[in-house]
């Protein structure tokens, strides 16, 4: 079996799935935020059950309209923090002690190697990146996840992608999951699992294989997932107290399809509007104008992120009539780049920096788009609207890229500044 | 299961942020989210779906987020199924989760024009384009799925099971 379908396996109590079966899973973890928690306690109730199956496996985060933006979003929140009370659910992470949710989730060791977790909230995959199996799901199915803690699941077939080579200086991550995504298309993993193997993904830190998996969903997946190594290990031993058991695809797993990619020749890649799948190498796309550059979210809005962008506009201004934003994806990550001086140098060169908040990224609030405007972007869609006014434009790229266009005030190939 | 309706058409790649905006997340309303469904495609659709209307689409329809508005808005807009060629999983689990039928049908876009007079059998996979008097093969719904749809949604699904089981 490949990695998913011993999760899946382990999760239902079976020795052995196989692709198209359909399990009853018990879940592991549970995860809302504040746009889809509302309504999966508002659900919950309907259900008519007492209490939660367990307050101690359910993760409540407040991220997209933090803090409240409106009075709207603060009866919002107050129904996340009565039913964080009243169910006991300890791990409640209100305005200023978490972020944005998949970040706060790995940081604070609730997702491990080997388990099942259920996410109210598509970019749930991102935590494949520490070998586990995270997929999204509705507040319907939350609510009933909260009552039973149990969850029907056909079991995916895995499309395995192996990357070879070595990137380029200033391409990574971004570039590589969105050049697939590209030759996948919008619904090229549809249903189905994404598994990254190879030295180029043995090569990453965690930041970059959750850059990775955190996308699986943009090309339609169930999840994207990588096997855990040593550095994963080292990075949840420090930060979990439970034992692991973290699992592995076996050398004779099977796939639906292997891809095998080199990354060498890949130049720094950006997804086009008004879709995803619309990607194209920089050069063809290079000297587009800009009105806002946006680093942040849960693909890119990690420590590693800001410091690139830090190192491209250090010493240097934010071109005139651009907006530069930068939104740390977590407090923990506010606090390291404020220590380290990073954020000193990006609001020095004219960065706008804000609070750890899904905002600007799913078009809540803190940078949206007028109509006519276009932004550059470091998040996952750049779908119509997304951003704010649906007459806007959205072009997804790398911190690099973002950062190298706030510079420009146009889209720039990082490696010509 | 049988559902009749006029036929509104779509393309491929129908994203939950174009079906319903983010800036309309903040509320919990079915009727009101009902109002912005598909505004960012078309305005009048909120007018048009009013009396009851199926959605025939491309392939992936619904991707994007998880959020159940979504569905939610369409199904209160007057929307009583949606046929595509395909669906973004999230979304087909929470249309089927909130009791919304969704059909697969690979051939539906090419055989349906907008304002066609559809009938669907769910129970039996089977599409009628009543104005081109044409049948087209949908897939089946797996019999626990239609026991969700049956039942009006996973809440009054699940609230049996657990009536049976002596749990509620």
């Amino acid at each position: 079996m490949n990695i998913s379908e011993k999760i899946l396996a382990r999760a239902s109590g079976r020795r052995e799935v196989s692709p198209g079966e359909i399990v009853e899973a018990n879940v592991d973890m549970a995860m809302v935020n504040d746009i889809t928690g509302p309504l999966a306690i508002e659900t919950f109730h309907k259900i008519g059950v007492k209490n939660v199956w367990d307050d101690n496996k359910i993760v409540m985060v407040l991220d997209h309209q933090v803090p409240a933006d409106s009075v709207k979003s603060a009866e919002l929140h107050k129904i996340m923090r009565k039913f964080a009370k009243e169910q006991k659910i300890s791990c409640f992470y209100d305005v200023g002690f978490g972020g944005v949710c998949h970040q706060v989730m790995v940081e604070k060791g609730h997702v491990r190697p080997g388990e099942l977790i259920v996410g109210a909230d598509s970019h749930t995959c991102t935590y494949g990146a520490m070998g586990a199996f995270g997929t999204g799901i509705g507040s319907t199915e939350m609510a009933a996840v909260f009552a039973t803690g149990k969850i029907w699941l056909k079991v995916p077939e895995t499309i395995k992608i192996n990357v070879s080579g070595e990137f380029q200086n200033f391409v990574g991550a971004k570039d590589l999951i969105l050049s697939i995504i590209g030759q996948l298309g919008a619904d090229g993993a549809i249903y189905k699992v994404m598994e990254f193997d190879g030295q180029v993904i043995k090569n990453m830190n965690i930041s970059e294989r959750l850059t990775i998996c955190n996308m699986a969903v943009e090309a339609g997946a169930k999840t994207g997932i990588i096997n855990p190594d040593e550095k994963v290990m080292a990075y949840v031993k420090s930060r979990v107290e439970k034992p692991i058991e973290p699992l592995k695809s076996d050398e004779d797993a099977k796939y639906e399809k292997v891809i095998d990619l080199n990354v060498s020749v890949l130049e720094p890649q950006v997804a086009c509007p008004s879709s995803v799948d619309n990607v194209k190498p920089v050069s063809e796309v290079e000297g587009t104008p800009v009105d806002q550059a946006f680093v942040g979210s849960c693909t890119n809005g990690r420590i590693e992120d800001l410091k690139m962008a830090a190192e491209i506009v250090k010493g240097k201004k934010v071109k005139s009539g651009v907006r530069f934003i930068v939104t740390p994806a977590s407090h923990e990550i506010y606090l390291q780049a404020l220590r380290e001086g990073v954020l000193e140098t990006l609001a020095e060169a004219g960065a706008c920096i804000c609070h750890p908040t899904c905002g600007a990224c799913f078009g809540g609030h803190m940078g949206l788009l007028a109509d006519g405007e276009t932004c550059i972007s470091s998040s996952n869609r750049n779908f119509t609207g997304r951003m704010g006014s649906p007459k806007a434009k959205i072009y997804l790229a790398s911190p690099a890229t973002v950062a190298a266009s706030a510079l420009k005030g146009e889209i720039t190939d990082p490696r010509r500044l | 299961m049988e559902i009749k309706g006029k036929a509104v058409i779509f393309g491929d790649n129908i994203d939950t942020d174009v079906i319903i905006p983010s800036k309309c997340l903040t509320t919990l309303d079915p009727d009101e989210l009902a109002k912005h469904a598909m505004e960012g495609l078309d305005p009048k659709f909120y007018e048009k779906a009013r009396g009851g209307v199926i959605i025939v689409a491309g392939k992936n329809f619904g991707c994007g987020s998880s959020r159940e508005h979504a569905p939610i808005a369409l199904k209160h807009a007057g929307v009583r199924c949606v046929i595509a060629r395909s669906f973004a999983r999230i979304f087909y689990r929470n249309a089927i989760n909130i009791g919304l039928p969704v059909v697969e049908c690979p051939s539906i876009l090419e055989k349906t024009n907008d304002g066609d007079e559809l009938f669907v059998n769910l129970t039996e996979g089977v599409i009628l384009n009543l104005t081109k008097n044409l049948k087209l093969q949908a897939s089946k719904l797996p019999s626990f799925i239609l026991e969700i749809i049956g039942a009006g949604g996973l809440v009054e699904h699940l609230k049996r099971r657990l009536k049976e089981h002596g749990k509620l």
